[in-house]
């Protein structure tokens, strides 16, 4: 309880004070998977309409993986990433290993799954409902995916924000893409746990509330501009 | 639709510059190091001396140091800075560095809680610590993990003359983590375990936890500086990190290092001159 109420105390203060060390931390966990929501988003979304509205061989098993993918371990991840990015792996010559870059990479494969398989459930749901009349019109299955993802966009809002939600939440990937570099590739989860390590647990659980408020603070916005969107444009 | 897309446009530029200028080209190292370095607050008092007087950016990644050593081996760091004596001299034989340097040195500690099932308080024997330990077979948390105290508790063992590989039981719990986490461990189920004193003097979840044993010269602990290879990776800021090893070691990092206090307490002794 004592922990608790610490935790606490903590959490107030270094949001009140806007502690300059705490405030990069959060711009560059925001940036990191802020970018990493924007590139998963830009695959995953179109991925998964087209998904949902073509017909092919395998189209079963390309489900299933796609939703498996959605639980893909963030450490396993972080290790592939590390491996291609080292040195001595293939991408080495870029020199992108611990930067946010990598970070990015890192989770971008993370929620693209999670982004492309909600998306394809929403769009298929359309599809079914909407199928007859998009064929009626003659639309190609490329027009059909367009046009279901912009009917379907409230929805997808909360797809993004899955996608969001899991890229802030998780540490394994980018503490070991990113090597948690004190004010290079320090985000919100690898200072809570370097805080747990260093037996700080107050401080590494006032770091999670502020890291909970921003998650709940971005969650809201969101909610609002798509109820704003639904009443205006329906 | 067409305004849809001018806001995506404007969030990618926004994102490539934010991008772009937050990658400013600047001086720096990336530094494989130890947990307890980083986490005993000595990297964060020593480091902004050295930038300060270099403008060299130091970037550390904290490991234990058998992971230290396989990212070096992978090229992935100019410089590493570790304490397994015995591992840093195959890693120089192998090729994989160069210019090795003794740094500073501080102690390992047997750490328990004061409880001591085992009742090794106050001997000054590690060896005999250990013996008592395993023969009341009180919980006793290893690293696990392949780092520089966990090798040098793999020593000691040896050196009590107990096989821990074969004798083992519940008793002995591997953690495979840091040395911050195998104490949080240890904390929690009031269990023996050997700490680098650095660590131990900055950790902060204690509870029931207390220097039990310390003071055997067989608990002396080194740390050693050296350059990655550039013949083996040509990449490696050679001149960068021949300068850092060569502040680590200078009257000046020297006094740096010997200057960091926690509670009034030095944490590390320099010793680079012998």
């Amino acid at each position: 309880m004592e922990t608790i109420a610490a935790a606490l105390r903590d959490a107030g203060r270094m949001m009140l004070a806007l502690d300059p060390a705490l405030v990069e931390i959060v711009l560059l966990s925001l940036r990191v998977s802020l970018t990493a929501v924007l590139v998963a988003t830009l695959v995953g979304l179109p991925l998964g309409a087209a998904i949902a509205v073509r017909r092919f061989p395998g189209r079963r098993a390309v489900v299933i993986v796609l939703n498996a993918l959605m639980g893909l371990p963030p450490v396993v991840v972080g290790l592939v990433v590390y491996l291609l990015l080292s040195r001595s792996g293939p991408l080495g010559e870029l020199g992108l290993l611990f930067t946010p870059g990598a970070m990015i990479i890192a989770q971008a494969i993370l929620i693209t799954p999670i982004i492309a398989a909600l998306a394809r459930q929403a769009v298929e749901d359309a599809w079914r409902e909407y199928q007859e009349q998009l064929r009626s019109l003659g639309a190609r299955p490329a027009q059909s995916a367009l046009t279901l993802l912009w009917d379907t966009k409230f929805s997808l809002v909360t797809t993004v924000l899955a996608g969001f939600g899991r890229a802030a939440a998780e540490v394994g990937a980018v503490m070991i893409v990113g090597g948690n570099i004190d004010g290079v590739t320090r985000v919100m989860t690898t200072a809570i746990a370097l805080e747990t390590s260093k037996g700080d647990l107050p401080l590494a659980l006032g770091l999670g509330v502020v890291l909970v408020t921003i998650v709940l603070a971005l969650n809201a916005a969101a909610y609002l501009v798509k109820e704003t969107a639904q009443r205006r444009y329906g | 639709m067409v305004v849809t897309r001018r806001v995506i446009l404007a969030f990618l530029l926004a994102a490539a510059a934010a991008w772009t200028s937050a990658h400013a080209q600047e001086k720096f190292i990336t530094v494989a190091s130890t947990t307890s370095t980083e986490q005993s607050g000595l990297f964060g008092f020593i480091l902004p001396i050295f930038e300060k007087s270099t403008g060299i950016k130091v970037r550390v990644v904290a490991l234990g140091t058998g992971q230290a050593l396989d990212m070096a081996r992978r090229g992935d760091a100019d410089v590493v800075f570790v304490h397994d004596p015995a591992a840093e001299r195959k890693f120089v034989a192998e090729g994989h560095g160069i210019g090795h340097r003794n740094v500073m040195y501080n102690d390992f500690v047997l750490i328990g809680p004061k409880s001591d099932p085992a009742k090794v308080a106050g001997g000054k024997d590690i060896t005999a610590a250990l013996k008592k330990i395993q023969a009341a077979q009180a919980p006793f948390v290893s690293r696990g993990d392949r780092s520089g105290t966990h090798a040098a508790e793999l020593r000691l063992w040896k050196e009590a003359g107990i096989d821990i590989a074969k004798q083992k039981g519940a008793w002995y719990r591997e953690t495979g983590s840091g040395m911050g986490p195998a104490l949080n461990t240890a904390s929690s189920m009031n269990a023996y375990l050997l700490s680098d004193r650095g660590t131990w003097l900055s950790f902060k979840n204690r509870g029931d936890l207390a220097i039990l044993v310390e003071g055997d010269q067989r608990l002396f602990n080194q740390y050693g500086v050296m350059l990655v290879n550039p013949a083996k990776h040509p990449h490696v800021k050679k001149d960068l990190g021949q300068k850092f090893m060569d502040w680590v070691v200078s009257p000046d990092g020297q006094r740096a290092i010997a200057q960091y206090t926690v509670g009034g307490q030095q944490l590390f002794f320099p010793n680079a001159g012998k």
